[in-house]
Protein backbone atom coordinates (compact mmCIF):
# COMPACT_ATOMS: atom_id res chain seq x y z
CA UNK A 1 0.00 0.00 0.00
CA UNK A 2 2.85 1.98 0.87
CA UNK A 3 4.41 1.98 -2.88
CA UNK A 4 0.73 3.16 -4.39
CA UNK A 5 1.07 6.17 -2.53
CA UNK A 6 4.84 6.51 -3.51
CA UNK A 7 3.98 6.28 -7.18
CA UNK A 8 1.18 8.54 -6.73
CA UNK A 9 3.00 11.30 -5.39
CA UNK A 10 5.70 11.01 -7.97
CA UNK A 11 3.66 11.29 -10.73
CA UNK A 12 2.06 14.09 -9.25
CA UNK A 13 5.28 15.58 -8.50
CA UNK A 14 6.64 15.18 -12.23
CA UNK A 15 3.31 16.81 -12.78
CA UNK A 16 4.05 19.49 -10.98
CA UNK A 17 7.53 19.53 -12.68
CA UNK A 18 6.08 19.96 -16.33
CA UNK A 19 3.42 22.89 -14.82
CA UNK A 20 7.01 24.43 -13.30
CA UNK A 21 8.56 24.27 -17.03
CA UNK A 22 5.01 25.28 -19.39
CA UNK A 23 4.01 27.69 -16.47
CA UNK A 24 3.20 31.08 -18.63
CA UNK A 25 3.76 33.66 -15.69
CA UNK A 26 6.45 32.99 -13.00
CA UNK A 27 3.65 32.74 -10.03
CA UNK A 28 2.57 29.37 -11.94
CA UNK A 29 6.37 28.09 -11.61
CA UNK A 30 6.28 29.36 -7.67
CA UNK A 31 3.01 27.75 -7.14
CA UNK A 32 4.27 24.14 -9.18
CA UNK A 33 7.71 24.95 -6.93
CA UNK A 34 5.41 25.02 -3.73
CA UNK A 35 3.55 22.05 -4.49
CA UNK A 36 6.60 20.19 -5.94
CA UNK A 37 8.09 21.05 -1.78
CA UNK A 38 4.99 19.68 -0.34
CA UNK A 39 4.66 16.71 -2.08
CA UNK A 40 8.34 16.01 -1.18
CA UNK A 41 7.76 16.28 2.72
CA UNK A 42 5.30 13.62 1.80
CA UNK A 43 6.91 10.91 0.11
CA UNK A 44 9.97 11.49 2.48
CA UNK A 45 7.39 10.69 5.27
CA UNK A 46 6.01 7.56 3.35
CA UNK A 47 9.44 6.34 2.27
CA UNK A 48 10.14 6.42 6.36
CA UNK A 49 7.73 3.83 6.39
CA UNK A 50 8.29 2.11 3.22
CA UNK A 51 11.75 1.10 4.06
CA UNK A 52 11.16 1.46 8.16
CA UNK A 53 13.38 3.90 8.85
CA UNK A 54 11.59 6.47 10.83
CA UNK A 55 14.91 8.68 10.59
CA UNK A 56 13.62 9.99 7.52
CA UNK A 57 10.78 11.92 9.39
CA UNK A 58 13.47 14.53 10.79
CA UNK A 59 14.52 15.21 6.95
CA UNK A 60 10.48 15.88 6.39
CA UNK A 61 10.10 18.04 8.65
CA UNK A 62 13.43 20.29 8.19
CA UNK A 63 12.12 20.12 4.68
CA UNK A 64 8.89 21.11 5.30
CA UNK A 65 10.71 24.20 7.31
CA UNK A 66 13.24 25.16 4.22
CA UNK A 67 10.70 24.98 1.97
CA UNK A 68 8.11 27.52 3.69
CA UNK A 69 10.52 29.76 4.03
CA UNK A 70 12.04 29.43 0.45
CA UNK A 71 8.31 30.16 -1.16
CA UNK A 72 7.83 33.50 0.90
CA UNK A 73 11.20 34.69 0.49
CA UNK A 74 10.07 34.34 -3.13
CA UNK A 75 7.17 35.86 -3.44
CA UNK A 76 8.41 38.53 -1.14
CA UNK A 77 10.95 39.31 -3.83
CA UNK A 78 8.80 39.43 -7.06
CA UNK A 79 6.24 41.59 -4.79
CA UNK A 80 8.51 43.60 -3.82
CA UNK A 81 9.51 43.83 -8.24
CA UNK A 82 6.53 44.52 -9.28
CA UNK A 83 5.53 47.42 -6.95
CA UNK A 84 9.15 48.85 -7.89
CA UNK A 85 8.25 48.88 -11.84
CA UNK A 86 4.63 50.06 -11.43
CA UNK A 87 5.84 53.16 -8.83
CA UNK A 88 9.23 53.52 -11.78
CA UNK A 89 6.06 53.79 -14.01
CA UNK A 90 4.53 56.55 -12.09
CA UNK A 91 0.99 54.28 -12.09
CA UNK A 92 -1.03 52.92 -9.13
CA UNK A 93 0.64 49.81 -7.89
CA UNK B 1 -8.55 -4.07 16.24
CA UNK B 2 -4.89 -4.63 14.56
CA UNK B 3 -6.51 -5.64 11.39
CA UNK B 4 -9.35 -2.41 11.79
CA UNK B 5 -6.24 0.20 12.29
CA UNK B 6 -4.35 -1.36 9.12
CA UNK B 7 -7.86 -1.78 6.95
CA UNK B 8 -8.62 1.70 7.96
CA UNK B 9 -5.15 3.61 7.43
CA UNK B 10 -5.06 1.44 4.02
CA UNK B 11 -8.23 3.07 3.34
CA UNK B 12 -6.81 6.87 3.96
CA UNK B 13 -3.69 6.27 2.27
CA UNK B 14 -5.79 5.13 -0.55
CA UNK B 15 -7.77 7.68 -0.57
CA UNK B 16 -5.05 10.04 0.00
CA UNK B 17 -3.14 8.99 -2.72
CA UNK B 18 -6.34 9.15 -5.04
CA UNK B 19 -6.55 12.84 -3.73
CA UNK B 20 -3.14 13.92 -4.59
CA UNK B 21 -3.03 12.61 -7.99
CA UNK B 22 -6.33 14.49 -8.93
CA UNK B 23 -4.44 17.92 -7.39
CA UNK B 24 -1.89 17.30 -9.72
CA UNK B 25 -3.68 16.86 -12.85
CA UNK B 26 -5.79 19.72 -12.09
CA UNK B 27 -2.97 21.71 -11.56
CA UNK B 28 -1.47 20.83 -14.73
CA UNK B 29 -4.84 21.06 -16.88
CA UNK B 30 -6.77 23.92 -15.22
CA UNK B 31 -7.00 27.06 -17.37
CA UNK B 32 -5.68 29.88 -15.15
CA UNK B 33 -3.52 30.65 -12.26
CA UNK B 34 -6.47 30.97 -9.34
CA UNK B 35 -7.77 27.61 -10.32
CA UNK B 36 -4.38 25.80 -10.85
CA UNK B 37 -3.73 27.36 -7.16
CA UNK B 38 -7.49 25.90 -5.82
CA UNK B 39 -6.04 22.61 -7.60
CA UNK B 40 -2.61 22.38 -5.78
CA UNK B 41 -4.65 23.62 -2.39
CA UNK B 42 -6.39 20.34 -2.65
CA UNK B 43 -3.13 18.16 -2.35
CA UNK B 44 -1.67 20.54 -0.19
CA UNK B 45 -4.49 19.97 2.43
CA UNK B 46 -6.79 17.09 1.86
CA UNK B 47 -4.02 14.69 0.25
CA UNK B 48 -1.49 16.18 3.11
CA UNK B 49 -3.72 14.97 6.16
CA UNK B 50 -5.19 11.72 4.79
CA UNK B 51 -1.95 10.01 4.07
CA UNK B 52 -0.41 11.56 7.43
CA UNK B 53 -3.34 10.21 8.87
CA UNK B 54 -2.98 6.74 7.60
CA UNK B 55 0.67 6.54 8.29
CA UNK B 56 -0.05 7.57 11.94
CA UNK B 57 -2.12 4.78 11.95
CA UNK B 58 0.47 2.23 11.05
CA UNK B 59 2.81 3.85 13.60
CA UNK B 60 0.92 3.42 16.77
CA UNK B 61 2.08 5.40 19.70
CA UNK B 62 5.87 5.98 19.02
CA UNK B 63 7.97 8.43 18.84
CA UNK B 64 7.28 8.82 14.93
CA UNK B 65 3.74 9.54 15.49
CA UNK B 66 4.59 12.59 17.24
CA UNK B 67 6.86 13.79 14.32
CA UNK B 68 4.31 13.05 12.22
CA UNK B 69 1.76 15.15 13.80
CA UNK B 70 4.22 17.80 13.87
CA UNK B 71 4.71 17.52 10.42
CA UNK B 72 0.92 17.73 9.65
CA UNK B 73 0.48 20.81 12.09
CA UNK B 74 3.48 22.83 10.52
CA UNK B 75 2.11 22.10 6.67
CA UNK B 76 -1.45 22.90 7.51
CA UNK B 77 -0.44 26.42 9.13
CA UNK B 78 2.48 27.34 6.45
CA UNK B 79 0.23 25.80 3.38
CA UNK B 80 -2.87 28.11 3.46
CA UNK B 81 -0.27 31.13 4.46
CA UNK B 82 1.84 30.53 1.55
CA UNK B 83 -1.64 29.73 -0.82
CA UNK B 84 -2.75 33.91 0.33
CA UNK B 85 0.62 35.72 -0.35
CA UNK B 86 1.46 33.82 -3.73
CA UNK B 87 -2.56 35.15 -4.48
CA UNK B 88 -2.12 38.69 -3.42
CA UNK B 89 1.57 38.86 -5.20
CA UNK B 90 -0.36 37.91 -8.16
CA UNK B 91 -3.20 40.09 -7.93
CA UNK B 92 -0.54 42.96 -6.94
CA UNK B 93 1.48 42.06 -9.99
CA UNK B 94 -2.01 42.58 -12.61
CA UNK B 95 -2.75 39.24 -12.99
CA UNK B 96 -6.37 38.81 -13.66
CA UNK B 97 -8.52 35.61 -13.02
CA UNK B 98 -9.94 33.88 -15.77
CA UNK B 99 -13.58 34.33 -15.39
CA UNK B 100 -15.15 37.54 -15.41
CA UNK B 101 -16.58 39.13 -11.86
CA UNK B 102 -19.96 40.47 -11.54
CA UNK B 103 -18.98 43.83 -11.67
CA UNK B 104 -16.72 43.55 -14.88
CA UNK B 105 -19.68 41.57 -16.31
CA UNK B 106 -22.16 44.75 -16.30
CA UNK B 107 -19.27 46.91 -16.90
CA UNK B 108 -19.05 45.34 -20.53
CA UNK B 109 -23.11 45.26 -21.06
Amino acid sequence: MYYAVTIATLVTMALALLRAVLGPSVYDRVLAVNMFGTKTVLLLSVIAFLYGRPDFLDLALAYALINFIGVLAVLEFFRSRSLRRSAERGGRP
Amino acid sequence: MATLLDTLSWVLLTVGGISVLVGGIGALRMPDLYTRMHAASVTDSLGAILVLTGIMLQAGWSLATIKLVAILLFLLLTSPTSSNALASAALLAGTRPFAETRQEQEARK
